[in-house]
């Protein structure tokens, strides 16, 4: 237990210094749709992906292609690190709204 | 209804199949049943503040509080299995010769079982507080009542009845191989979790990629499936791996063999010599 939090004291502290100019995408829920549905980012590139929740519910920005997760609140933003991708286009859903919130990210 | 049910299910057989490997591997054990009910008590309600606390979790440390807090409970477990696995591989055989004699309960040590509690607990408060949150949208969200009331069960009885059917399928394996194969599986499961770990922490750019994506394997078997969340579960598969994420599977899966191995050499040795391991 120890090590744990010594392990992520560390991070922390580690972690900091990383997240430097980085180009940044935004993305918003509403009514439990993806605005834009569709996506276009550089290929190749690391960028921070911003996602805003304007409903009054819950979500999860969700994708497998991605490998990545992340509850959305209601009200508020995220924001998670994408890439570098490979050039494609790659689905991303609202996991608790999986009929309507659906989207794609194309990398060029 | 679907919708609800289908969401609770993936949800719920995530964690049971972790109950389950942690059911099987202390077959035997007095008490267990007492241990992994308290467990899941422990989870559901950890759940429940987990989800009421996730807008501060959300926002602490620079928005990034979700990953590091998911990253951490992950962790956590990675290194309560890894102490369980290595206690049982210098008490394993024993716990099999008593069972085999007495065919009765055995008395275990008790750091180890509660070590395993905190994993169960763990495990459900994690996908337990998914659950809480999509319930909570889906009642804000105006979801017939009926939809919840028979969804919630269907999802929780569908996850509950794969996870019995592995545990009925494992106590088919021989006694003799038994615990050896359930410690197997504990390690796969810890390196799978400590895996998941650093994807949260690549996710919230604290630890470097070391290569996006090495290989991609989801036309094979995709996350998305039933089957591959189940595998990412149990295994640790992921179709489409960052480098870190290996490391992370690789460093886990070595370490917890070579200590079952070193523990395990340690048992030849007289008793008074053996290195305690409780």
């Amino acid at each position: 237990m120890l090590r744990l939090l010594t392990l992520c004291v560390l991070l922390v502290f580690g972690a900091t210094a990383l997240a430097a100019d980085m180009p940044e995408f935004a993305l918003t829920i509403r009514n439990q749709m993806f605005e834009p549905a569709q996506l276009t980012v550089p290929a190749n590139t690391k960028f921070k992906l911003l996602v805003k929740n304007a409903d009054s519910t819950p979500s999860e920005f969700e994708s497998t292609d991605m490998n990545r997760e992340k509850i959305v609140l209601p009200n508020s933003t995220i924001n998670v690190y994408i890439g570098p991708l490979d050039k494609g286009s790659y689905k991303f859903f609202d996991d608790f709204h999986q009929d309507t919130g659906k989207g794609v990210l194309i990398a060029e | 209804m679907l919708g609800i049910a289908l969401l609770v299910f993936r949800e719920v057989l995530e964690a049971a199949l972790i109950v389950t490997i942690v059911a099987a591997a202390t077959r035997g054990v007095a008490g267990r049943a007492r241990f992994i009910g308290g467990g899941i008590g422990l989870g559901v309600v950890g759940a429940i503040i987990v989800a009421l606390f996730a807008g501060a979790i959300a926002d602490a440390v620079g928005g990034s509080g979700q990953e590091l807090f998911n990253a951490c409970v992950l962790l956590a477990a990675v290194l309560m299995i890894g102490w369980h696995v290595i206690w049982m591989s210098s008490h394993g055989r024993e716990l099999t010769q008593q069972m085999q004699s007495v065919g009765q309960s055995v008395k275990a040590g008790s750091s180890s079982l509660a070590m395993l509690l905190a994993v169960v607990a763990l495990a459900v408060l994690r996908e337990g507080s998914e659950i809480v949150l999509f319930l909570y949208g889906m009642a804000a969200g105006g979801a017939g009542k009926a939809d919840l009331f028979l969804g919630i069960p269907v999802g929780i009885a569908g996850g509950v009845a794969v996870g019995f059917a592995l545990y009925f399928g494992l106590l088919r394996i021989p006694l003799r191989y038994f615990f050896s194969a359930t410690n197997w599986m504990l390690i796969l499961l810890a390196a799978g979790l400590a895996s998941t770990a650093a994807r949260f922490l690549i996710q919230a750019n604290w630890l470097p990629a070391w290569d996006n994506q090495l290989w991609n394997t989801s036309a094979l078997l995709d996350n998305g499936s039933v089957v591959g969340k189940a595998m990412h579960i149990l295994v640790g598969y992921d179709a489409r791996p960052a480098g870190m994420q290996i490391a992370f599977w690789l460093v886990t899966a070595i370490v917890l063999v070579s200590g079952m191995r070193w523990m395990t050499r340690g048992h030849i040795v007289p008793r008074s010599t053996q290195p305690a391991a409780t």
